[in-house]
C-alpha cells in the first residue's frame, strides 16, 4: 500500500518545527514514530501535505523526576518507558501500559507523545496520564502550555494540540509514600487493542484510608475516559472489597463503549466492572493499604 | 511529477538520503512516501525482506534499524537517511550462517519460511543483545513476529539453542540507545 505524495521536512530544532507547522497551516502534520499515522497514510486515511519529522529535535526524549513530577518528553519512545528503572521501580502502572501496548517492534518506534496525542481510544497510555491527574504540556511559538490529561482529549482523534502545536512532555505527580498505581487490559489472545483497559491512582492517608483516587477507562468510550464517579466513591473509605466492588459498578456505568469485533456493549461493561475492582486492588496493595 | 493528487504509480518530488545496508554506505533517490520495504526490495534488490501483510501487523518485513528491530512497512525510507540498516542478507558472514540461521536449520524452525527473515532479525537482535533471555522473554520477543507455519516452538527452541551457543560477536554490541528517542 502506498500513501499519497507529500512533502518531508525534518527540522533540527524545536522553532524549526514550529515554523514549519506556522508555514503550513492544517497541512501539515508530525510525524513522530509512525506506528500510527503511517497505517493511517498507507489507508490514505490521513493525507497530510506536508509530514514534520520529529526525529531530529533534541530535548525531547527523557525520563526524569523533577519539581514534583516524573517528567517524560514527548520523543520518549514506549519500548524505553517500560524498560527504563526508575519507571519499573516507581511507576509500575506506566511499565504495565507500556508492556501491553502492540508488540516490541511498534515500540521501538512508537513514543509516548504519539500514543497520548494519537487520539484513539483504543491507546493505553491515556487512561494512565487521566488516572494519575498527569499534565500534559503542549508548546507553540508562543510558548507552552500546560493542560490537564482530563482535558486533553476532546473527540476521536481531536486532542487539545492546535495544528501549530507540538506536545513536547506529558507529566505524572511524582510517586510518594502511600500512592500506588497500576494498569490492566484485556485483549484478545495474540496482542490486541484492548476490549476495555483500566487504570487506577490511588494515595491513602495514615490511617490506611483513601485520600485522593483517580481511574482511567481505555477503548469503551470516543476517547478515553475518566470515571470520576466510581473514584471519588472511594475516598475516606478503606480500599476494603465492598468498595472496590462498588467503584467497579460506578465505573462500568461511567463506560460508554460501542460494539464492535472485540465485543457487545454489556460484555464490555462487565469487563470494566472486573478490570476495575482488579486494578483497584492491586494499586491499593502497592499503595500499602492492603496487609 | 504527482504533486499532491497521490496518484499511485506516479513520482513526487524525491530526496537524497545515504544509509548504511548491511555495512555498504548506499546513497538513493527516494519518493518521502516510499517505505523502507519497498527502497529496500525494489531500489536496492534485496528481496530478503518479504511483505507479509503490509498492515503493520505480522513482522514478515522486520529489519534492524541502527540495531533495534522494526517493521520496515511502516517506516519511511527517508525516516532512515544517515541510519544503519540490517537486512536478512547481513547475517551470512563468507558463505557461513550466523549462529542463530544455522540453529533454525537445525531445530527446524521454519517450514515455508515466509516469516523467517524477520524473525531472524528480531531473534538476533535478542541473541546479539546484553541479556540472557528465558523462554518467556523469547516469546515475548518474538510477539510481533507471526508464523502460520510451525506453531512456535522449534522457533523458541532455536533462538535458545543460539543463545546457548553465543559468543560475543567481534564487532561491537548495537546499543539501543543509538536509536534516537531512546
Ligand atoms: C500493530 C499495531 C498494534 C498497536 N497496538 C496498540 C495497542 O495495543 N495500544 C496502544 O496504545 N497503541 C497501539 N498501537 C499504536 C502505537 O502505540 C502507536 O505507536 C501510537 O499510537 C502512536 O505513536 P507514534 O509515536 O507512533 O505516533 P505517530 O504515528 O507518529 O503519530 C500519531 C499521531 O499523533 C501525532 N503526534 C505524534 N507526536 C506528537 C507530538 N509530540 N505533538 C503533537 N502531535 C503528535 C501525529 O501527528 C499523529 O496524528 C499499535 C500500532 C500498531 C501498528
Ligand atoms: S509486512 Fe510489515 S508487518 Fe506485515
Ligand atoms: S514458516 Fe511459514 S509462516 Fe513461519
Amino acid at each position: 500500500m502506498i500513501p499519497a505524495s507529500f512533502g518531508y521536512r525534518a527540522p533540527k530544532s524545536l522553532e524549526e518545527t514550529l515554523d514549519l507547522l506556522h508555514q503550513h497551516p492544517g497541512e501539515a502534520r508530525v510525524l513522530a514514530g509512525g506506528q500510527s499515522l503511517i497505517p493511517l497514510m498507507k489507508l490514505r486515511l490521513a493525507q497530510p501535505k506536508v509530514l514534520v519529522d520529529l526525529q531530529h529535535v533534541p530535548g525531547l526524549s527523557y525520563l526524569r523526576e523533577e519539581e514534583g513530577f516524573l517528567k517524560v518528553g514527548a520523543f520518549t519512545r514506549v519500548g524505553t518507558l517500560l524498560e527504563d528503572p526508575l519507571v519499573q521501580a516507581r511507576y509500575p502502572m506506566l511499565a504495565e501500559a507500556g508492556k501491553v501496548i502492540a508488540d516490541p517492534l511498534v515500540r521501538n518506534l512508537g513514543t509516548v507523545g504519539g500514543n497520548l496525542c494519537h487520539g484513539d481510544p483504543g491507546n493505553d497510555l491515556p487512561a494512565c496520564w487521566i488516572a494519575a491527574g498527569g499534565e500534559m504540556v503542549i508548546t507553540s511559538a508562543r510558548g507552552p502550555r500546560t493542560v490537564a490529561a482530563s482535558e486533553f482529549y476532546r473527540d476521536t482523534f481531536v486532542t487539545a494540540v492546535g495544528p501549530e502545536e507540538v506536545l513536547t512532555e506529558a507529566r505524572l505527580p511524582m510517586a510518594r509514600a502511600g500512592h500506588g498505581a497500576a494498569y490492566l487490559k484485556l485483549q484478545r489472545p495474540g496482542g490486541d487493542y484492548s476490549v476495555a483497559g483500566v487504570a487506577a491512582s490511588l494515595t491513602l492517608d495514615p490511617k490506611g484510608r483513601v485520600a485522593r483516587s483517580g481511574i482511567g477507562l481505555t477503548a469503551v468510550g470516543p476517547t478515553a475516559l475518566p470515571a470520576p464517579r466510581a473514584a471519588a466513591s472511594l475516598v475516606g473509605h478503606p480500599p476494603d472489597a465492598v468498595h472496590l466492588a462498588e467503584a467497579g459498578k460506578l465505573a462500568s456505568q461511567e463506560a460508554v463503549p460501542v460494539p464492535d469485533l472485540r465485543g457487545e456493549v454489556e460484555y464490555k461493561r462487565a469487563v470494566v466492572e472486573v478490570l476495575t475492582e482488579q486494578v483497584l486492588e492491586r494499586a491499593a496493595d502497592r499503595a500499602g493499604g492492603r496487609a | 511529477m504527482t504533486g499532491d493528487d497521490g496518484v499511485v504509480g506516479g513520482h513526487g518530488p524525491t530526496r537524497r538520503i545515504q544509509v548504511t545496508v548491511n555495512g555498504t554506505p548506499r546513497d538513493a533517490e527516494v519518493e518521502p512516501r516510499t517505505l523502507l520495504v519497498y527502497f529496500l526490495r525494489e531500489q536496492l534488490g534485496l528481496t530478503g525482506t518479504h511483505i507479509g501483510c503490509d498492515t503493520s501487523n505480522c513482522g514478515a518485513c522486520t529489519v534492524q534499524l541502527d540495531g533495534r528491530p522494526v517493521k520496515s512497512c511502516t517506516v519511511f525510507a527517508v525516516q532512515a537517511d544517515g541510519r544503519r540498516i540490517r537486512t536478512v542478507e547481513g547475517l551470512e558472514q563468507e558463505g557461513v550462517l550466523s549462529p542463530l540461521q544455522a540453529a533454525f536449520a537445525e531445530a527446524h524452525g521454519l517450514q515455508c519460511g515466509f516469516c523467517t527473515p524477520g524473525m531472524l532479525m528480531t531473534a538476533t537482535a535478542l541473541v546479539e543483545g546484553e541479556r540472557a533471555p528465558g523462554t518467556d522473554a523469547i516469546r515475548e520477543a518474538l510477539r510481533g513476529n507471526l508464523c502460520r507455519c510451525t506453531g512456535y516452538a522449534n522457533i523458541v527452541q532455536a533462538v535458545e539453542a543460539a543463545l546457548r551457543g553465543h559468543r560475543p560477536a567481534s564487532e561491537p554490541k548495537q546499543s539501543p540507545a543509538s536509536l534516537p528517542g531512546r
